[in-house]
């Protein structure tokens, strides 16, 4: 799983009202390097939840120093850009599981996957 | 990439194994895989470099097209932890880097969530068996199946 999909998951249990973000209990992460594009990163920085993944970023032991908000002019800040690709993109978390916030309810990850399926009644 | 090879290399992809009924399991076939994200690459440019969404993935054929085409980023989610199983296979043998997969009921994604998708492909259930049917509001979709 990586930060840009967790940056999107959120809790669905029953009568949660904010079931975000999930906090990651990681007991096994992977760094796989994936090529850099400066645009769609530019582009994804707008749709994030910026704390959000800041967060996740540090629960991981890999927050590359990242501001606590989005610099200005980030389009045109490679060194930036790099930093924020890394983290959404090359980061990856192969076992462990995700909290809900609110419920602590807890969906496993395995092999890469978390598994968000809720149980009847949940 | 000529259509040719993509279908080609999509063969190459795992289908379901045992095919479950009730979720109206099917695999999309390389060559409806191929012409669907061909067409979506090449004549609206939707796959490159863009974050692409993959609902009802099954086995993963429709993401590891994506994946080929260059999307920077695919994210399949589905139900069912045996398809899933057989997507997890298929991302390892293509040594794709740019697939994320999550398991998750599809109804239960947000609108919210599902926007912050460039593209959102999908040959989904269409609720012939008592199970629930897909539909997005979208800006835009490409519709393949013929209209009655």
């Amino acid at each position: 799983m990586k930060l840009l999909t967790h940056n999107m998951l959120t809790s669905h249990v029953k009568g949660v009202i904010k079931g975000y973000p999930l906090i990651i209990k990681a007991t096994e992460v992977k760094v796989n390097e994936l090529d850099f594009n400066a645009q769609f990163v530019s582009r994804m920085i707008p749709k994030l939840e910026w704390s959000a993944l800041i967060q996740a970023a540090e629960w991981l032991g890999h927050s590359q120093n990242l501001p606590d908000a989005v610099v200005e002019n980030y389009e045109n800040n490679e060194e930036f850009l790099r930093k924020v690709h890394r983290v959404l993109l090359e980061i990856e978390v192969i076992e462990g599981s995700l909290q809900c916030p609110e419920s602590g309810r807890e969906f496993p990850i395995s092999k890469g996957v978390p598994n968000m399926l809720l149980n009847e009644g949940e | 990439m000529k259509l040719k090879e993509l279908e080609s290399c999509l063969q190459q992809v795992d289908g379901f194994e045992a095919p479950k009924i009730l979720l109206e399991q099917y695999p999309t076939s390389p060559h409806i895989a191929g012409c669907m994200l061909y067409t979506i690459h090449n004549t609206f440019d939707d796959i490159q470099n863009k974050l692409v969404a993959d609902l009802g993935c099954g086995c993963g054929v429709l993401s590891v097209g994506a994946a080929v085409l260059d999307a920077r980023l695919c994210v399949g989610f589905d139900i069912d932890e045996d398809a899933l199983d057989i997507f997890k296979r298929n991302i390892e043998e293509f040594e794709l880097a740019n697939i994320d997969v999550v398991q998750c009921d599809v109804g239960s994604i947000g609108s919210s969530c599902a926007k912050k998708f460039d593209t959102v492909i999908m040959n989904p259930p269409f609720g012939t068996k008592h199970n629930q049917e897909l539909r997005y509001d979208l800006p835009a979709s490409y519709k393949f199946h013929k209209k009655k």
